[in-house]
């Protein structure tokens, strides 16, 4: 008796999801299977033909199968790993700015008074966040340009002279960089700033009562508040410095070079400038695990229960 | 209880008078900073965008300047400007709406029913915000240019569901938990059925949820740039794709660019400044409110 009046249940939240879950198994998960099969072929995008079509949706090239030797080949493969170790780089550079920033912000936007101007820049940080990415990209264009942007006149008032920033291989990751700390830096100041409003006030009054330096208050009082969101800034920023495109797509082009070629600017080299659809669908299933890792931490951590 | 309310107050004049005026004037200052901050580099684009070419190319940047309409005109006039924005609002408006058509009754059922893979399923959902457009866009390239869909609306509007729907889903699961079950026992009494109770009163309840989740998947749908550069060529340009197509040549027109970045991320500025005590939360996926 109990056991079908379960069964029933499920058939009827199985019946809310199906529309959901069918159409992100079409959109979603059909493409991914796609990629682990071109990510065993060498798949060279002008060099391939059509053979046929399963049911008219699902293509069949003519494409060598080779198994797992794009894998093999990732493995030993120089300019991967280096795309990957600089999205290491950007991560343990920018992280660490923008969780302190973002904790000095938030510390800020809690402390009492001034009220108006706490308004007034509480709305003022949705603005990087909101800004489309790719418009962040131009403001970065403008104020880094080597001739007349504004980034350059004030840093040879200060120094005497100009620098290409993003002509320059350590200067343009700089910019890019700055980029991303203005746009992010926001995000871990909100995040920050609503675990702080989670603090019980009379705890925090009456550790404020025990000492005068804020950051023994922090420290004792409103850290073990603020664990959960770095965390969740961590993973999340982690994640989003893998998808990260756009911002480097318009500023550098992951140039010069390929000092600002991250692992999704590379990977998209790879697939579309260099067309080599295997090899590049072999790299974004590595990316793909990391990511599916990524998240496994995250639920572990930000959701004990749903 | 009048003797709690003492101390309580005693304690705030105490700590009001630990910030001397010196500090609260330190205290202003940042707060100026963070402002300072956040605002000047947009500041400085919607300013460019109101600049001629001459006063851009200013080596000495000009803070003051006469300020012209001449970059939007031209920005306007341009044929692939307005196309573009018209295909972003096309493509935004309608995934978004099938999101929700999808997402809404999933949310539910997370809410409300205990079912097998419930956990499997939420980290489905999860994974998506973390995976790097650069996966899908590989394989959703080749199937697409094989159904001759490459260039179209179509495409994006069903890429995008790829983070529409699980967003609508995190939001709404949320909104929908908050509704009281006892409302649901009284509809069960009235002789809803359990479609008939999402319909009749978790929707209803839940549209505060329903707007905000809405309004997310417009921004991102809006903002997103991988998946147009890569899938469209001409017609079915995005307004990012074409802002970012201006920048190659020589001889920038440097105004006409920064008054189309001004047009494109208008839009989502005021709908993020509506959403903005939610923004924290669409972005963690409700981890953090």
């Amino acid at each position: 008796m109990i056991t079908s009046a379960k069964k029933t249940y499920s058939t009827r939240a199985w019946l809310f999801l199906a529309p959901a879950v069918v159409a992100l198994l079409a959109v979603g998960i059909a493409p991914l299977i796609f990629a682990v099969w071109t990510s065993f072929q060498q798949f060279l995008l002008p060099k391939v033909h059509l053979k046929g079509a399963i049911l008219n949706v699902w293509p069949i090239f003519d494409a060598p199968v080779v198994w797992l030797s794009n894998y093999r080949a990732l493995l030993f493969d120089q300019s991967f790993r280096e795309a990957l170790g600089r999205s290491l780089l950007f991560l343990v550079i920018n992280l660490p700015i923008q969780v302190v920033l973002g904790t000095l912000i938030a510390l800020l936007l809690h402390r009492p008074g001034n009220d108006w101007v706490k308004n007034i820049a509480r709305v003022s940080l949705v603005i990087p966040l909101a800004t489309t990415f790719a418009v962040v990209g131009l403001m970065g264009r403008l104020l880094f340009n080597n001739d007349f942007g504004f980034i350059n006149f004030v840093w040879s008032h200060i120094f005497g002279h100009g620098i290409e920033w993003l002509a320059n291989s350590q200067f343009a990751f700089v910019s890019i960089s700055i980029m991303d700390c203005w746009q992010w830096t926001p995000f871990c100041a909100l995040v920050l700033y609503s675990s702080l409003t989670m603090v019980p006030v009379e705890i925090e009054e009456a550790a404020q009562l025990e000492t005068d330096k804020w950051w023994h208050v922090l420290r004792k009082v409103q850290l073990p508040f603020l664990l959960p969101g770095v965390t969740a800034i961590l993973i999340l920023r982690t994640a989003d410095i893998l998808k990260m495109f756009d911002v480097v797509y318009i500023m550098t082009r992951g140039g010069p070079g390929s000092a600002t070629e991250l692992i999704s600017i590379y990977i998209q080299r790879i697939g579309f400038r260099s067309f080599d659809q295997g090899m590049a669908s072999a790299e974004a299933i590595v990316l793909l695990i990391l990511t599916i890792i990524l998240s496994r931490i995250y639920i572990r951590f930000i959701y004990r229960e749903i | 209880m009048k003797s709690e309310h003492k101390i309580s107050e005693e304690e705030v004049t105490i700590v009001e008078g630990r910030h001397r005026p010196k500090l609260q004037i330190w205290h202003l200052l940042a707060l100026l900073l963070i402002i300072l901050f956040c605002l000047f580099p947009f500041y400085w684009m919607v300013a460019s965008s109101f600049k001629t070419q001459q006063d851009i190319l200013s080596p000495v940047p000009k803070l003051f300047f006469l300020p012209t309409l001449e970059n939007y005109q031209r920005a306007v006039t341009k044929f692939d400007v307005i196309a573009s924005l018209g295909n972003s609002l096309i493509v935004a408006i309608t995934t978004t709406a099938i999101a929700l058509v999808l997402g809404t009754p999933a949310a539910y059922a997370i809410a409300r029913f205990e079912f097998k893979g419930k956990k499997d399923l939420w980290f489905w959902f999860i994974t998506n915000r973390m995976l790097s457009p650069i996966v899908l866009a590989l394989p959703f390239f080749i199937l697409a240019r094989n159904l001759k869909l490459l260039d179209t609306q179509l495409v994006l509007i069903l890429i995008y569901l790829t983070f529409n729907v699980p967003i609508v889903i995190w939001i709404c699961a949320d909104q929908f938990r908050n509704i009281p079950k006892e409302l649901d026992e009284a509809a069960t009494l009235e002789g809803y059925g359990s479609f008939g109770i999402f319909w009749r009163i978790g929707l209803p309840l839940a549209a505060p949820g329903i707007a905000v989740s809405a309004i997310f998947s417009f921004i991102f749908s809006w903002n997103e740039l991988l998946y147009a550069l890569v899938l469209t060529r001409r017609y079915a340009q995005t307004a990012p794709v074409v802002a970012t197509s201006f920048m190659s040549g020589y001889e920038l027109p440097w105004g006409q660019i920064m008054a189309t970045g001004t047009i494109v991320v208008l839009p989502v500025i005021i709908f993020s400044l509506i959403v903005s005590r939610q923004l924290v939360r669409g972005l963690t996926m409700g981890a953090i409110k």
